[in-house]
């Protein structure tokens, strides 16, 4: 494997191109360049190239997801995976033809500086009318020459709850008077509140909400929020349509309970990227996605996804050494 | 265009399908409503666990036992209505074991602090501390995010597609 570890890495810009408008940037050993239809990312000994459109859908959502839980593949060739305070920037390494030509290689930075990197070059990429959060059918295209960046934020994750989502003093949950409102696919559905009546003295104290309808409100798609937290159990909930711009490797088991509507989700080996077959997960479906897999999930209508986290500090590292299994339920709880 | 939602509940539901070359006890793949439909009422059945954390499901029916937990839990309605009610708890009630819930022994002792009545798609806080119970006049589905605990029950071969 080829590495290199970087310290306080810079973002470099070049002039505009002279023709399409956009810029080229160098971060560390790689160089990203865009030209109408496609993205190219370079390293040392290699160049890759991949669909505009996919590339940005998956560069702004780990900017937004924080680099995740694990590996982000962008494809089956580059991508990063997030040490918690360091994030590599791969191409190839996790691609065995790569490998075994010696033109793979990677690269650690500090995670603020690949932040700072890939938000910059999402703002030089984007045009106004194009926003890669949103389902295909609800944006314009990223295709063509560059044309007027956008000003509105690039990157708009909902604020995490840090208890329960519509608490006194915690985040409220979306609605109408957040420029929030239903989403077309979910507009066949009711929503009501639930009937809460506090004794005097406890009003806040008890507390529920309609998680459908802040779910249903999303303007983003495969873009988790957190509701509610039990010590580091976070249950997230996400908004699915369309697929999953990037295939995600699991550093840590996670769970995936689907609410409404079903996705279909491709598992591969997370090492070798060999398919190991598919999920097709209905209402009411629930599902480990082990330590040890990429998955990928293709949602033909817009659906409600939850996701349930463990985010205790050093479980990747656990699971990377073999301390702990690669899947939830071990062999003794089977009876 | 328009859309039709498809939302499961205990009367009607489609289970989705694993197709893998790998061991599908790896995936614990099953499904709430199957699960709720085969479980007693009020039994805490795991569908979701990592490591000290899980997922339960509880099929409301009738009144439940009041329970409490030292950690902060939420009930998610898939089916149905369920009302809640909550009451603090007598200086001798606080619970102590380490995670997830346990029922208590007799009525609690302090103040009631309301109730609340939630349909499917609603999430309801279940307070660190405080005492609650569930009631349902027609059967209902409630996902319960909490840590394991003495109430929690698993029964991984009977609810998971193992071929």
């Amino acid at each position: 494997m080829n590495m290199a570890i970087t310290q306080n890495a810079k973002v470099i810009a070049s002039d505009p191109d002279p023709v399409l408008g956009y810029r080229k940037f160098r971060f560390g050993s790689f160089t990203f360049a865009r030209d109408a239809y496609f993205v190219h990312v370079s390293w040392p000994k290699g160049i890759h190239t991949i669909e505009v459109d996919r590339f940005l859908r998956a560069m702004v959502r780990d900017i937004g997801w924080g680099f995740f839980y694990g590996w982000i593949f962008f494809d089956d060739v580059f991508g990063t995976q997030n040490h918690y305070g360091t994030v590599d920037i791969f191409a190839g390494t996790y691609s065995k033809g790569h490998r075994d030509t010696g033109v793979d290689f990677l690269e650690t930075f500090n995670t603020d500086d690949v932040r700072v990197a890939f938000e910059t070059i999402s703002q030089n990429w984007i045009n106004e009318g194009y926003d890669p959060l949103r389902a295909p059918m609800e944006t314009g295209s990223p295709l063509g020459a560059k044309t007027r960046e956008r000003s509105d934020p690039l990157i708009r994750g909902f604020e995490p709850a840090r208890r329960m989502m519509g608490l006194p003093g915690d985040v409220s949950p979306r609605s109408d008077a957040s420029g929030h409102p239903i989403n077309r696919a979910f507009a066949d559905l009711t929503f009501d509140k639930p009937d809460i009546e506090a004794e005097p003295g406890f009003e806040g104290q008890i507390h529920a909400f309609n998680l459908f309808d802040h779910i249903a409100r999303a303007d983003v798609t495969w873009n988790p929020s957190f509701t509610s937290i039990t010590r580091a159990c976070i249950c997230c909930v996400t908004s699915e349509e369309h697929m999953l711009p990037v295939i995600h490797g699991n550093d840590r088991n996670e769970w995936f309970i689907q609410l409404t509507d079903e996705i279909h989700w491709n598992i591969q080996d997370k090492n070798t990227g060999n398919p190991r077959g598919r999920i097709v997960m209905k209402s009411g479906d629930v599902c480990a996605m082990p330590a040890d897999i990429r998955h990928q999930g293709f949602s033909p209508k817009r659906s409600m996804l939850m996701v349930l986290e463990n985010g205790t500090p050093g479980l990747d590292e656990k699971y990377a050494k073999g301390e702990l299994e690669p899947f939830p339920i071990t062999a003794a709880r089977w009876r | 265009m328009s859309f039709k939602t498809k939302v499961g509940s205990l009367a009607a539901y489609e289970k989705g399908t694993i197709e893998l070359n790998d061991d599908l006890k790896h995936y614990a793949f099953s499904n709430i409503f199957e699960v709720a439909n085969a479980a007693k009422p009020y039994e805490r059945v795991m569908v979701a666990s990592n490591l000290e954390y899980c997922a339960e499901v509880v099929r409301a029916e009738g009144s439940s036992a009041w329970y409490t937990a030292p950690h902060d839990e939420f009930a998610i309605v898939m089916d149905g209505e369920i009302e809640f009610t909550f009451f603090q708890l007598g200086d001798d009630q606080h619970p102590g074991h380490k995670a997830g819930a346990v029922k208590l022994t007799g009525e609690p002792k302090g103040k009631r602090m309301g109730r609340i009545r939630a349909r499917r798609g609603h999430e309801v806080l279940l307070p660190k501390g405080a005492a609650y119970r569930l009631s349902a006049s027609a059967p209902g589905v409630a996902l319960i995010q909490t840590s394991a605990g003495p109430e929690s029950v698993e029964r991984w071969s009977q609810i998971c597609v193992l071929d």
